[in-house]
C-alpha cells in the first residue's frame, strides 16, 4: 500500500499562552486536494508551517510519505509553500524566481530553462521571463509564486491563503485554475483558507478547524450535508437553519419553537440530550399546499429577497421561528409575497440532528 | 499671503547662499591663476598640477583612502550583524542596546576621542593606521547600523522562509536572498561610513601616530602653518569633491533600491 502523503499524529504547538494547535491528527492521501478550513486565528497556518518545518511542534509526529520528518530542517523536506504574501524575491526577475528551487537542486542550466518555460506555459505566463516582480499584476504574481513552488517538484505543495490579496473576480477564476493545475501536475495540495466557498469548490476533502482543533474531516458534500456540530453547520455553506430542541425518542425531534414534533432520522445516541436540527435553505420546499412530505408546517412569508437564480424567503412558523428557504426561480407567477400563508416541508433525510452539548 | 510665501522662499534661498558662499569662493579660487587670494586673475589648473607633484599629498591621500576602506568594511559587517539582531529578535536588553547604538552620534567627538586616546595609552597600542581605523569604526559602525536598520525593518521574513522551502540552507538564503535585498542599504551604509572616515579630523588628530597623515590633517597643518594658499584651496576642493561624489552615489542607490 502506498503511504499517505502527509500524516500528522497528535501535533501540538503553543505560542506563549496561545494554543495554536491542540493535539491535531490527520492524514492527507497522495495526489489529494486537501483543505484546512477555519476562521482566522484557528491555527490552520501554524499547522501548515509545522508541515513545512518553519515551526517546530511542541509535541507530536509529522510524517511525509511514511517518513518521520519532525526534526528535518525545511530545506531538506522537499515541501513547497505558497505564502500568503507570496514572498517573491524582489531582487530577481520572473525567471530568477521560478528557477531558484532548481538552482538549489543543482539542476543543469539547460534543463532549468526548459522546465521554467513549461511551467510558465502551464499557468499562461509565456514570455514574461524577464519581467521584474513589481511590473506584474496581482494575478500574475500569484501565478509566479505558484510556479516557483511547483517547478522543483515538491512531494507536497502547501498553500497559505494565496488568493487573499486578489479581488473577488480574479479570486474565483484562480480557484478554478488552481484546481485544474493540481489535476494536471498530479501533486498533493494542502490548501489553507477561511473561505468556505473556495474550500468546497477545490477540495477532495476538507478539515474544518476551530480554536486549534480539528472539528471534522470529510469530503465537501459530506461536510456540507452532515456537519458534526452547529459551528460547522453555520460556518460551511451560504446559510443554514438551526432549530434548537431535543429528540424525545428516536426519530422524533421536538423543537423549542416548533408547533409540533418533526420526524427525523432515528439515531440512538441523540435521544434526550440538547440537540439542534440543521437544515439547508435549499432543502426546504414551499407551496400553498404541500403533500407527501415527512414534515409539513404552516408558515407565513415575512421577507422576500430576489437573488437572480433563486428567491431567498424568510418564513415565520411556530413561535416566531424564522426559517430561511431558497427557491429556484423558474419564471413569473411562481413567487410568493410577504404575508402570504404557505406551507413549508421537508423529508427526514433533508435534515441533520446534531448534538449541541459539548 | 502670497507676499509672505515669496518672502519665505527668498529667505531660504539667501540662507543657502550665505551657507555655501565660502565653499563656492574656495572652489573658485582653487582655479585662480594668481597666487594672491584676494584677486581672481583667470582660470588655471596650476594648483592642481602642483598638488599632483606633492608627495606628501599622495601619501596622505593613500592613507585616507586605505583607512577609510578598512573602516568601511569593519563598520558594515558590524552594522549588519547589529541591525539584524535588533530588528529580528526580541531579547532581554535589546531595547537598551538599541538606545546605546545611537549614543555615539550625540557624544561630543572630542570627548570620545580623548577617551579613546587614554585607552590607547592604557593598553599600549601603538598609534598609527590601526588606531585611526579603530577610532573611525566606532562612529562608522553606528551610522551604518542606523542606515541598515531602516532597511531591515521593511524586510519581510517570509522571503527568507520561501528560500528555505525551495531547498536553500541558511547560508545560501543569506547570500542569495537576504543580502541582495538589503544591498542598497548596505551600499548606502558603506558610502556613509567611508565619507565620514575620509573627512574626519578630530578623531584622526587624536589617534594618529607619527608619520601617519591624512588629507584633513595636512589641510589643517598647512593652514595653521602658512595661512590660506591656492594650493590648499585645491586640496580642500578635491576632498570636498570626493565627499559630494560619495553622498550623491549614496542617495542615488537609496532611491533606486526601493522595490515595489
Amino acid at each position: 500500500m502506498m503511504p499517505d502523503a502527509v500524516e500528522l499524529i497528535n501535533v501540538s504547538k503553543r505560542f506563549g499562552e496561545v494554543i495554536a494547535n491542540d493535539d491535531i491528527s490527520f492524514t492527507v492521501r497522495k495526489n489529494e486536494f486537501f483543505s484546512l478550513l477555519g476562521p482566522s486565528g484557528c491555527g490552520k497556518t501554524t499547522t501548515l508551517r509545522c508541515i513545512a518545518g518553519l515551526e517546530e511542534p511542541d509535541s507530536g509526529i509529522i510524517k511525509l510519505h511514511g517518513e518521520v520528518v519532525t526534526n528535518v530542517p525545511t530545506h531538506k523536506r522537499n515541501v513547497g509553500l505558497v505564502f500568503q504574501d507570496l514572498a517573491l524575491f524582489p531582487n530577481m526577475d520572473v525567471f530568477g524566481n521560478i528557477a531558484f528551487g532548481l538552482k538549489m537542486k543543482k539542476v543543469p542550466e539547460k534543463e532549468i530553462e526548459k522546465r521554467v518555460k513549461t511551467m510558465l506555459e502551464l499557468v499562461g505566463l509565456k514570455g514574461l521571463e524577464k519581467r521584474r516582480i513589481h511590473q506584474l499584476s496581482g494575478g500574475q504574481r500569484q501565478r509566479v509564486a505558484l510556479c516557483r513552488s511547483l517547478v522543483p517538484e515538491p512531494d507536497v505543495l502547501l498553500l497559505d491563503e494565496p488568493l487573499g490579496a486578489l479581488d473577488l473576480k480574479i479570486r474565483r477564476r484562480m480557484t478554478e485554475e488552481l484546481r485544474r493545475i493540481q489535476r494536471e501536475v498530479k501533486k498533493t495540495f494542502i490548501y489553507v483558507t477561511h473561505d468556505q466557498t473556495e474550500a468546497i469548490v477545490m477540495s477532495d476533502r476538507i478539515a474544518v478547524m476551530q480554536a486549534g482543533k480539528i472539528k471534522q474531516i470529510g469530503e465537501s458534500t459530506e461536510i456540507y450535508s452532515h456537519p458534526k456540530d452547529p459551528f460547522i453547520a453555520s460556518f460551511i455553506g451560504e446559510a443554514v437553519n438551526i432549530i434548537k430542541g431535543v429528540c424525545e425518542k428516536p426519530g422524533t425531534f421536538v423543537g423549542k419553537k416548533l408547533d409540533k414534533p418533526v420526524k427525523v432520522e432515528a439515531k440512538e445516541g441523540l435521544v434526550n440530550i440538547p440537540a439542534v436540527l440543521s437544515i439547508r435553505p435549499e432543502r426546504i420546499r414551499v407551496a400553498r399546499k404541500l403533500r407527501n412530505l415527512d414534515n409539513i408546517l404552516d408558515a407565513k412569508v415575512s421577507s422576500v429577497l430576489f437573488k437572480g437564480m433563486y428567491h431567498e424567503y424568510e418564513m415565520e412558523t411556530g413561535d416566531n421561528l424564522v426559517i430561511k428557504v431558497f427557491v429556484p426561480y423558474v419564471g413569473p407567477g411562481t413567487t410568493f409575497q410577504v404575508d402570504d400563508s404557505v406551507q413549508i416541508g421537508w423529508n427526514r433525510r433533508d435534515a441533520v440532528i446534531i448534538s449541541s452539548s459539548e | 499671503m502670497k507676499i509672505f510665501d515669496k518672502a519665505l522662499k527668498s529667505y531660504a534661498f539667501i540662507i543657502l547662499i550665505v551657507m555655501y558662499l565660502p565653499i563656492i569662493a574656495m572652489i573658485a579660487f582653487s582655479f585662480n591663476s594668481a597666487k594672491s587670494v584676494g584677486r581672481f586673475a583667470g582660470f588655471s589648473l596650476r594648483w592642481y598640477s602642483q598638488l599632483l607633484q606633492n608627495e606628501d599629498v599622495w601619501t596622505a591621500f593613500y592613507n585616507s583612502f586605505t583607512s577609510a576602506a578598512v573602516v568601511t568594511i569593519i563598520s558594515v559587517v558590524l552594522a549588519l550583524l547589529m541591525a539584524n539582531a535588533l530588528v529580528r529578535y526580541k531579547y532581554r536588553g535589546g531595547s537598551l542596546i538599541d538606545t546605546f547604538i545611537y549614543i555615539p552620534i550625540v557624544i561630543p567627538e572630542i570627548t570620545e576621542s580623548l577617551a579613546l586616546l587614554i585607552m590607547l595609552y592604557f593598553i599600549g597600542m601603538p598609534r598609527g593606521f590601526w588606531s585611526v581605523v579603530l577610532g573611525h569604526a566606532t562612529f562608522g559602525a553606528t551610522f551604518a547600523a542606523v542606515v541598515l536598520r531602516a532597511r531591515i525593518a521593511g524586510f519581510r521574513k517570509s522571503v527568507e522562509e520561501a528560500a528555505r522551502t525551495l531547498g536553500a540552507d541558511e547560508i545560501q538564503t543569506f547570500f542569495r536572498v537576504t543580502l541582495p535585498i538589503l544591498m542598497p542599504g548596505v551600499i548606502a551604509a558603506a558610502l556613509l561610513a567611508f565619507t565620514l572616515s575620509f573627512d574626519d579630523f578630530i578623531k584622526t588628530r587624536f589617534t594618529t601616530g607619527p608619520g601617519f597623515q591624512t588629507i584633513p590633517l595636512i589641510v589643517y597643518s598647512s593652514a595653521a602653518r602658512g595661512g590660506v594658499s591656492p594650493e590648499l584651496n585645491a586640496l580642500s576642493t578635491f576632498s570636498f569633491g570626493i565627499s559630494i561624489l560619495f553622498s550623491a552615489v549614496r542617495l542615488f542607490t537609496l532611491r533606486r533600491g526601493r522595490y515595489e
